[in-house]
């Protein structure tokens, strides 16, 4: 397990290193970096900055200086907010990380709910009505849903019956100028979370489904109840073990992919993470920004499905060869 | 005379006018219901938006500064926005754009992951290496930030929308038919082919592809759902189709600034068409995988598994 574990680290760092060379050769060449200071038009400033920056240097050389100063710790000044970039990422990956755990954990609750029973009553009405669910899940534009959501249970009832505030907020994580506490907190995060997971639970509880529906048709089911094993517990402890490796994976690949997916919720309900900042440093054009944001996200990503292995091997111990 | 078909999993072969030995491809799809129900719903959709110079009840952009706004009535049956335009008419006409970049993209990804994936599985070795790690490159940052970076970069047009679209949703497509077409080199058929004295290029055109034709259509089906939504994703940030031209995903973004005010009907209908929309052409794409490949019926995932 664990030379598996270090051979796959050593297999990621290439991707990540020529990735995001590509990406900082990339937005090196969509943006400007001294985007803000051509607005005054002064020549020597225009050089001199060119120089303390060193952007004369080769496309390598700057990469090599970046990189060697990312490693530090040193991730360099924001051009939008003139801010250290350091901390702006830290403190939105904390708030995408908030959103994201709540996401994942009710989404994978609710898929395996939804799946295991399908799979037992394969073929039923309950089976079709949620088949039917998951395939309008698969349709929705997630920022349209998070509209239409907060249109029926935010503002509508709040118009309809005269509440001063709605049931549920949609701007920010936490009410401005008042103590976090718990309901506050879960006021502000039930729209979001409904937004994010209403993709991820469709897909998940198909693939729960599948997955139980091939464990079901095994030998091994068959023999346990023909023992006499509790069908509730065939179920359950027999053949849910053996659909978890497959959805564990599945869910730890598309949770890496929500840290940017995350964009689109989090411009619907104005939520300080990591969506909104890649989405305000793009548009202001912020390289200082945009480039460890990338990194950051890439390599969750590689770290997730490193996990994802891990636990495949863990949860199936078949496949713990390597 | 096509080649004999051994393989199990063949669809019809409609390329280079093959003969197909079992005509239970459409019979099979007529009997999927929902996929029928998906095809006459896009049918009727493409008919509606293409032909909306003659469907749309009103002209196209419309004014009626008098009228302004009203909710859905007999005249206007999704109601008019701010400057009195038809609502219905303006989905329609907007629907041409979202229908036709969402084809052009699924055509265009598709096209290029088959070549690569195609080129790759068959060839092998150095090639397929390096192919692959370009597709690990793909999964690496999340595609929608991507996305957003190179429109940012090449400034949002319809035809760049379409260009960085294709060029980063070829990866998907390219890795299945890889994992197919690595598959079917080892066959038999393949090798009675090449002993005959066929190229590797007719080898590859005349006996493998058709061979992956089903799983090609199902890809370009389900492409289509995606960029449907992808691009009203986009149009919504900021970084797809913009005002004058409008998509069903810029109407959303203009409308969604109504909630809670009473025009708030804007937001609902082009939100509706992309859903009926992208749900319908998943059904047609669950009903051409289920018709090419009897077998699978498992579930969207089962593919990706099998390989």
């Amino acid at each position: 397990m664990l030379r598996f574990t270090v051979r796959r680290l050593l297999y990621s760092l290439p991707v990540l290193l020529v990735g995001s060379f590509l990406l900082f050769w990339a937005v090196r060449t969509v943006f400007d970096p001294l985007l803000k200071l051509r607005a005054i038009r002064d020549p020597e400033v225009i050089a001199r900055e060119t120089e303390r920056l060193g952007l004369n240097d080769g496309i390598f050389t700057q990469y090599g200086r970046w990189l060697t100063g990312f490693l530090s710790g040193d991730w360099g000044v924001s051009s939008r907010t003139e801010g250290s970039v350091r901390p702006m990422i830290e403190s939105a990956l904390t708030v995408t990380l908030q959103l994201l755990v709540w996401g994942v954990v009710f989404a994978t609750i609710a898929a395996v709910l939804i799946g295991v029973s399908s799979a037992v009553r394969q073929y039923s009405f309950s089976d079709y009505a949620l088949t039917g669910l998951s395939y309008l899940g698969l349709a929705l534009p997630a920022f349209w849903f998070g509209l239409v959501l907060i249109q029926f249970l935010a503002v509508w009832p709040q118009q309809a019956f005269g509440w001063d505030k709605p049931a549920f907020f949609f701007i920010g994580l936490s009410s401005p100028g008042q103590d976090p506490s718990f309901i506050d907190t879960a006021r502000h995060m039930v729209l979001p979370v409904l937004t994010l997971t209403v993709g991820l639970v469709a897909v998940w509880s198909r693939f729960t489904r599948a997955s139980m529906l091939d464990a079901l048709s095994s030998d091994y089911v068959r023999t346990a109840r023909a023992k006499g094993v509790p069908r509730s517990r065939v179920v359950w402890n027999h053949a849910l073990r053996n659909a978890w490796g497959p959805l564990v994976t599945v869910v730890a690949l598309d949770s890496a992919l929500l840290i940017g997916g995350l964009l689109v919720t989090e411009q619907v309900f104005s939520i300080p993470g990591m969506g909104r900042l890649f989405l305000d440093s793009l548009l202001a054009g912020d390289v200082f920004v945009l480039l460890p944001w990338m990194v950051i996200t890439g390599a969750a990503v590689i770290i997730l499905n490193l996990l994802a292995d891990i636990a495949y091997g863990l949860l199936d111990p078949r496949v713990r060869v390597a | 005379m096509a080649s004999p078909e051994p393989s199990p999993t063949s669809a019809p072969a409609s390329a280079s006018g093959a003969t197909v030995k079992r005509p239970g491809f459409w019979r099979r799809f007529s009997r999927h219901r929902l996929a029928v129900l998906g095809a006459v719903i896009l049918a009727l959709l493409a008919i509606a938006c293409y032909g909306a110079a003659f469907v749309a009840p009103f002209p196209q952009d419309q004014q009626d500064l008098l009228l302004g706004p009203v909710p859905p009535s007999a005249e206007h049956w999704l109601g008019t926005d701010e400057l009195g335009r038809d609502y219905l008419s303006e989905i329609l006409y907007a629907g041409q754009l979202s229908l036709s970049l969402a084809i052009a993209v699924a055509l265009i990804s598709t096209a290029i992951g088959v070549f690569v994936g195609a080129v790759a599985g068959y060839r092998g070795g150095w090639v397929d290496d390096v192919f692959m790690r370009i597709t690990d490159l793909f999964l690496v940052v999340p595609a929608i930030a991507l996305l957003a970076l190179a429109l940012q970069g090449l400034g949002p047009s319809p035809v760049s929308i379409v260009i960085v679209l294709s060029l980063l949703g070829w990866t998907y497509i390219a890795r299945v038919v890889r994992g197919q077409v690595v598959s079917l080199r080892e066959r038999e058929f393949i090798d009675a082919a090449r002993v005959i004295g066929a190229t590797h290029q007719q080898v590859l055109m005349r006996h493998v592809l058709p061979n992956l034709s089903g799983v090609i259509a199902v890809n370009v089906a389900l492409a289509v759902a995606g960029a449907i939504i992808v691009e009203s994703t986009l149009s919504f940030l900021g970084f797809g189709v913009q005002p004058p031209q409008s998509s069903w995903g810029n109407m959303l973004s203009q409308a969604s600034g109504l909630i809670g005010t009473p025009k708030v009907y804007l937001l609902y209908f082009p939100g509706l068409f992309i859903l009926t929309t992208v749900l319908a052409v998943n059904f047609v794409g669950d009903g051409m995988r289920d018709a090419a490949d009897p077998r699978s019926g498992a579930g969207r995932s089962s593919r990706r598994d099998r390989t």
